[in-house]
C-alpha cells in the first residue's frame, strides 16, 4: 500500500497547524543533533581550518584519496564481475534437474552466506601470505577479492534462483514445447529473463560489495579508508579525513542506489506476474550486509 | 588432531562468540528501535520527519560498516570524548553496538517499510473510516500487521547483523571472534585451515537457525489474506 | 659515469661478499632478488604509516629507517632512484622475506630468537625500548604510574602483550595504528600509548602533535631493530660494514635528530649507538 496517501486524510485547518507545529519540532530536533555534533567535534578544534586545507592540496588528491579510491574501484570492479560468473554458475546449478548438481550448489551456498565477509577476509589474507601461492604484497587484494567474490556471489546465486522461480511457468512450457531440453531452456529461455528481472537488486549488490571492499583496510589492503587513514596520520587530521572517505562512499553508493530504484521501476512493467514479495525478500538480504 | 585439540586450552574460543553474541543482542534491539521509529517518520504525515529519515536511511545505508565504526571510536569516543561507561572496555564494547545499532537500523527502517508495503490500502482506509488519527491508525493497524509481513526481511537483518559483529574487531573489541582467529592462525599457521572452519562453522551453528527460523515463522504469522 | 660508478660499486660489492662468505651457507649468490643483477636494483621493505620512521609522504618516503635503508643500500652500490620501497606490515614481514618479495626489510623489526628460525638479520642499527608517550602536563613517569589508567597500543603488538602480562591493573585498548591512539589521547580519553621510544618520537615530531606530547624517556625492555634478511642472503656482513660506516661518520646521529625534531627526545646513550652483531 502507500501509506503516504491512505494513512492520513487530506489535513484540514487544524491538521496543518499541527504539521506545521510537528514541523518546526521535527527540524529542530534534527537540526539540535546535528548541532550537538558539529559543535562537539568543532570544540575539539575539528573544523579549524588547518584541519581541511589539505584537501585543497593537490598532492593529497594525487597521492591518497584517488589512489585509495583507484584501489576500492579495483578491488569492487574486479570483485563485481567474478561474483556474477560465481552467481551464475551456483544459481543455475541450483536450479538443476540433477540432483547431486543441486544438492552441492545448494550447501556451498548456503555455508557461503552465513559466514562473515571479514572471516573469509582474515582466512585467505593468513592463508595465501604464508603458503606462498600468491606474493605477499598482493595476497590482500586476492583475498579481499576472494572474500567478496564467494560471499556476494551466493548471494547473487540465490538471486538468480528466485528469478527464475518468479518466471511464468509458461516460459518453461514454451521452451519445451519449441523442443528445448530443460537445460537449454534453462539457459536460453528462463536465465535470461530472470536477469532483467534481478537487475536492480543485482546493482544493490554492487552496492554491498563497495562497501564490504573497505574491510580490506583490516587485512591492510591500501583501499580508500586506509589511505585516508594514513593522510590523517601526517597532517593530524584523522577525522576529516574519515569523513571525506565516508562522503565519498555514499556520493558513489546513492548513485548506484539511485540506479537499483531507476531500474526496478523501469523494469516493473515486465515483472508483472512475478512474485514480488520473494524477490523482494532476497534484495533486502542483500542489501543488509 | 590432538594438536587441533589442544588449541581450545590455549584460546577460549566460546567466549570470542559470546562477545559477539552480546554485541548482536544489544545491537538487535536498538536497531529495532531506531529502525521502527525511522519507518514511523517515513509514513508520518510530517515533512521534516519523512526527510529525515529517508536522509538517515540514504547515508547510513550507504556507509561501509567499517568507516562507522572507526568513526565511533576516534570521534564519539576519541573527540567528542563520549564515554558510556566507567570501564574503558565496556565504554569501547558499548561504542561498538551504538556504531552497528545506527547502521542496521537503516536496514530495520527498510524492512519494515517493506512490511508496510504488504498491509493492503483497504486497512489504512478503513482505520481512518472509523476515526483514527495518524498515530492510532500505525499502533492499532498498520504496524502489527507490517511487523508480522516484514518477519523474513528482519531476519535477514538480524543475520547480516552477526555476521557484521565481526567488524566491532575495527571498533577496538578485540575480544570477539574474527580478531580471536586471527591471532589463533598467527600462532598456528600449521593449523589455518582447521581454525578457519571452526569460525566459519560456529557462525553457520548461529545463523542457519535463525534462517530457518524466520522462515517459519513467517508463514506461521502471515496475515491470511 | 653514472654507470661506471655502478659498476665500480657493484664489483666491490661482489667482491665482498666472496670474500666474506657469511657463515657456512650454500653458494647462492642471487639470494633475495628475482632476477635482477646483483646490486643494480633492491626491493625495501618499511612501514607505510610510521611518521619518523618509514612514512609514505605521497610519492616519497620519509624517517628514520628509510633515510638508513638508503644509507646502506648506496653503500651497497645501489642509488636513491634504484630502490622499490615495498610496504611491509608488521603481521608480513617474515612472509615478505621467506617468499623473497623483498631483499631486505627496515621496518622497526626487533631481532627476536624466535624470528630468527625464519629469517636472518643483519645489525642492530638502533637500539630501542619501550616507552611511554604522555600528554606534556601528565605526572607520569613509568608504568608503574599506569595502575588504573587507560593506555592505548595496536592490535597484537609485543608491546601490548607485555603490558597485559606484567601490569594487571592497567587497561589496554587495542587499536589498528599509533595514529589512533594519538588521536584519542589528543581527546584525553587515553592516559598514554606505549610502544618503542623512537616510534613514540616519530609521532610526538609531527607538526600536527608539535608540543602537545613527551616521551617519557624510562625505557622498561631492550629492542634491537635489525635488518631482516631471507635467511640464504649473503648481504649481511656488507650491510652491517655500511651501518657502522653511517655511526662512524655522523650520519646516523644527524638522521635521528632530524626525524624526531620537535619531541623533546633524546636516545638512550647507554645502548647506542650500537655494534651490529656478528652475522649467523
Amino acid at each position: 500500500m502507500s501509506a503516504q496517501q491512505v494513512l492520513f486524510d487530506a489535513p484540514g485547518p487544524r491538521a496543518r497547524r499541527t504539521i506545521l507545529i510537528g514541523n518546526i519540532v521535527g527540524v529542530l530536533i534534527v537540526l539540535g543533533i546535528l548541532a550537538w555534533v558539529i559543535s562537539a567535534l568543532a570544540d575539539k578544534g575539528q573544523f579549524a581550518a588547518s584541519m581541511w586545507t589539505p584537501f585543497l592540496e593537490s598532492r593529497t588528491w594525487e597521492f591518497f584519496i584517488l589512489p585509495g579510491l583507484g584501489n576500492t574501484l579495483k578491488a569492487a570492479g574486479i570483485a563485481i564481475v567474478t561474483s556474477v560468473a560465481f552467481g551464475l554458475v551456483f544459481g543455475v546449478g541450483r536450479l538443476s534437474h540433477v540432483a547431486p548438481i543441486r544438492w552441492i550448489a545448494g550447501v556451498v551456498v548456503e555455508f557461503l552466506r552465513a559466514v562473515p565477509v571479514l572471516l573469509m577476509m582474515i582466512f585467505f589474507w593468513l592463508a595465501l601470505g604464508s603458503s606462498g601461492a600468491v606474493k605477499p604484497q598482493e595476497a590482500p587484494l586476492i583475498a579481499v577479492i576472494l572474500a567478496l567474490t564467494l560471499y556476494n556471489g551466493s548471494v547473487i546465486a540465490e538471486l538468480v534462483r528466485s528469478g527464475v522461480y518468479g518466471l511464468p511457468r509458461g516460459q518453461r512450457e514454451a521452451g519445451m514445447a519449441i523442443g528445448l531440453t530443460r537445460n537449454q531452456s534453462l539457459r536460453n529461455i528462463e536465465v535470461p529473463q530472470a536477469l532483467i528481472a534481478m537487475l536492480p537488486a543485482l546493482v544493490s549488490q554492487f552496492v554491498v560489495i563497495l562497501k564490504d571492499s573497505a574491510l580490506g583496510f583490516i587485512i591492510t589492503y591500501p583501499e580508500l579508508l586506509q589511505y585516508t587513514r594514513r593522510l590523517g596520520v601526517g597532517e593530524g587530521n584523522v577525522i576529516p579525513s574519515l569523513l571525506v572517505a565516508a562522503a565519498i562512499f555514499i556520493a558513489i553508493n546513492f548513485a548506484l542506489s539511485t540506479l537499483a530504484t531507476r531500474l526496478s521501476v523501469l523494469l516493473s512493467f515486465r515483472t508483472k506476474g512475478r512474485r514480488p514479495a520473494a524477490q523482494e525478500a532476497v534484495a533486502l538480504d542483500a542489501a543488509s550486509t | 588432531m590432538e594438536n587441533y585439540l589442544s588449541l581450545f586450552e590455549t584460546y577460549n574460543v566460546p567466549a570470542a562468540f559470546w562477545v559477539n553474541i552480546q554485541l548482536s543482542f544489544w545491537a538487535a534491539i536498538w536497531a529495532l528501535v531506531i529502525g521502527t521509529v525511522l519507518a514511523l517518520f517515513r509514513i508520518s504525515p510530517i515533512p521534516s520527519l519523512q526527510w529525515f529519515g529517508t536522509a538517515y536511511v540514504n547515508i547510513f545505508r550507504n556507509t561501509p560498516l567499517t568507516i562507522i565504526l572507526a568513526f565511533g571510536f576516534l570521534g564519539l569516543f576519541s573527540v567528542m570524548q563520549i564515554s558510556l561507561a566507567g570501564e574503558l572496555d565496556d565504554s569501547l564494547f558499548r561504542i561498538a553496538i551504538v556504531g552497528l545499532s545506527l547502521y542496521h537500523a537503516a536496514f530495520v527502517c527498510e524492512a519494515i517499510r517493506s512490511g508496510v508495503n504488504t498491509v493492503p490500502v483497504g486497512q489504512a482506509e478503513a482505520a481512518r473510516a472509523i476515526g483514527l488519527g495518524f498515530l492510532p491508525a500505525a499502533r492499532l493497524i498498520i504496524l502489527p500487521q507490517a511487523f508480522r509481513g516484514a518477519i523474513a526481511p528482519l531476519g535477514n537483518v538480524l543475520i547480516a547483523l552477526i555476521k557484521n559483529s565481526t567488524v566491532a574487531a575495527a571498533g577496538s573489541v578485540a575480544a570477539e571472534s574474527s580478531s580471536l582467529m586471527k591471532t589463533m592462525i598467527e600462532f598456528r599457521s600449521d593449523l589455518v585451515i582447521p581454525i578457519f572452519l571452526t569460525f566459519a562453522l560456529g557462525f553457520v551453528i548461529l545463523v542457519i537457525p535463525i534462517g530457518l527460523l524466520t522462515t517459519w515463522a513467517s508463514r506461521k504469522l502471515a496475515v491470511a489474506r | 659515469m653514472q654507470k661506471t660508478r655502478y659498476a665500480a660499486a657493484a664489483v666491490a660489492a661482489v667482491a665482498a661478499l666472496t670474500l666474506s662468505a657469511c657463515g657456512g651457507g650454500g653458494d647462492s649468490a642471487e639470494s633475495g632478488s628475482g632476477g635482477e643483477g646483483g646490486g643494480e636494483s633492491l626491493r625495501i621493505g618499511i612501514k607505510f604509516d610510521q611518521p619518523g620512521l618509514g612514512y609514505d609522504e605521497g610519492g616519497s618516503y620519509s624517517g628514520f629507517d628509510v633515510d638508513v635503508a638508503k644509507y646502506v643500500a648506496n653503500e651497497l652500490g645501489v642509488t636513491e632512484d634504484n630502490i622499490e620501497f615495498v610496504e611491509a606490515p608488521s603481521a608480513n614481514r617474515e612472509n615478505l622475506l621467506s617468499n623473497n618479495q623483498v631483499d631486505m626489510i627496515f621496518a622497526t623489526y626487533s631481532i627476536t630468537d624466535t624470528r630468527k628460525e625464519t629469517v636472518a638479520f643483519a645489525g642492530p642499527y638502533f637500539v630501542a625500548g619501550q616507552d611511554l608517550l604522555v600528554p606534556t602536563d601528565s605526572d607520569i613517569t613509568g608504568p608503574e604510574d599506569l595502575e588504573g589508567k587507560n593506555l592505548c597500543s595496536v592490535t597484537g603488538s609485543t608491546s601490548a602483550q607485555k603490558i597485559k602480562d606484567q601490569y594487571p591493573g592497567v587497561q589496554l585498548v587495542e587499536q589498528p595504528g599509533y595514529a589512533e591512539c594519538v588521536t584519542a589521547m589528543g581527546g584525553g580519553q587515553i592516559d598514554a600509548v606505549t610502544t618503542d621510544d623512537i616510534i613514540l618520537a616519530g609521532l610526538a615530531s609531527q607538526e600536527a602533535n608539535a608540543g602537545k606530547f613527551k616521551v617519557v624517556g624510562n625505557t622498561f625492555s631492550e629492542e634491537k631493530y635489525g635488518v631482516g634478511l631471507p635467511q640464504d642472503s649473503d648481504r649481511c656482513e656488507d650491510i652491517n660494514a655500511a651501518i657502522t660506516k653511517m655511526i662512524d661518520d655522523g650520519a646516523w646521529e644527524e638522521a635521528i635528530t632530524r626525524n624526531t625534531e620537535g619531541a623533546d627526545y633524546s636516545f638512550n646513550k647507554d645502548l647506542n649507538p650500537p655494534t651490529p652483531e656478528p652475522c649467523a
